[in-house]
């Protein structure tokens, strides 16, 4: 059986603890990217993790070397603060990707 | 155009016809593919818009949440409500295939099924507002899950279809012309041998002809 995660600030993952997801408290990005680390290296248990977008803006490097793997699915969630508008941003990425212009015309 | 490699034999043209054929058709599938590939992209890509307003939308309200019942409560209280958490997540994964990209399908079962025991704490030493955050962001949950399957996806289907535009456009813009190009060439070689070897002969024949009869 697979497993979720979520990465984010001690507030932010507090709550999905008590959902039954695994949390990974980090309150820096470098935390962060060390708990991605531990996370995707010690088994392929995780499928699904989500980060919080404010340290997501700090290690977009690490998250695009998952964007073509099937597994795991790296989700970006907005943190206390409210959206960023990073996950829109990748939507646009991608489509951009895809259709090599951005047609969502936004 | 034609590249100098070629040499202009038949055999060679034979096998440049042959290869033409094959790309000819492998661009036309590759083109139905990508098309294909792009209607399946952009339905996903509107799922992926309206879940990721949903999930953010719910999530901010959620933290707001808890935000006011961690003003209510003390820190260290509400650490210990949430520490031990009574529902576990068990995720389930399964392959879909979409024009032979795998794309995954997850489905949870949490280990409590009942809705009300998300709460991993008695009542009596936290506020409502806890119960009332944790509600929310149960609820967002499944949005979230939804999400995480949509978006990872929509990034395969991305790729995936770069790689068959790519493809596309190398056998239309480079592969197949130069096949045309190179049949091209070896067939007007062919041809201008072939009158060569015509001129050559009527040349002979005339030489012959002088020979025999004495023409002058």
């Amino acid at each position: 059986m697979l497993k979720i995660a979520v990465i984010g600030g001690r507030e932010t993952v507090m709550g999905f603890k008590a959902l039954g997801l695994e949390t990974c408290p980090a309150a820096n990005a470098q935390e962060a990217s060390q708990a991605l680390r531990r996370l995707t290296r010690e088994s392929s248990d995780y499928a699904i993790i989500y980060i919080e977008e404010n340290l997501a803006v700090q290690m977009t490097g690490e998250i695009d070397k998952f964007k073509d793997s099937p597994t795991p699915a790296i989700i970006l969630i907005p943190g206390r603060e409210g959206s960023m508008g990073l996950g829109q941003s990748a939507l646009k990425a991608a489509v951009e990707r895809a259709v090599g212009t951005n047609i969502l015309g936004d | 155009m034609a590249s100098t490699a070629v040499t202009p034999t038949r055999m060679v043209l034979n096998q440049l016809k042959g290869r033409l054929r094959t790309a000819r058709r492998g661009h036309k599938l590759l083109k139905d593919k990508r098309d294909e590939l792009m209607r399946q992209f952009m339905d996903v890509v509107k799922l992926n818009k309206q879940l990721r307003i949903r999930v953010e939308e719910g999530l901010t309200a959620a933290f707001s949440s808890l935000q006011v019942a961690s003003a209510i409560m003390s820190p260290e209280m509400l650490e210990q409500a949430l520490l031990y958490p009574r529902q576990s997540v068990e995720l389930g994964l399964k392959y879909k295939n979409i024009m032979s990209v795998n794309v995954p399908q997850y489905s949870f079962h949490t280990k409590n099924n009942d809705p009300s025991e998300i709460y991993p704490y008695g009542f009596a030493q936290t506020s409502g507002e806890l119960d009332d955050a944790l509600d929310k962001l149960a609820r967002v949950f499944q949005d979230m899950l939804e999400l995480a399957q949509v978006e990872k996806t929509m990034q395969l289907l991305a790729e995936e279809i770069e790689k068959t535009r790519r493809r596309v456009n190398a056998l239309e813009y480079v592969m197949i012309p130069e096949l045309e190009g190179n049949i091209k060439y070896i067939s007007m070689k062919l041809e201008e041998n072939e009158n060569a070897t015509k001129v050559r002969l009527l040349k002979v024949k005339e030489m012959v002809l002088q020979d025999a009869h004495h023409y002058k």
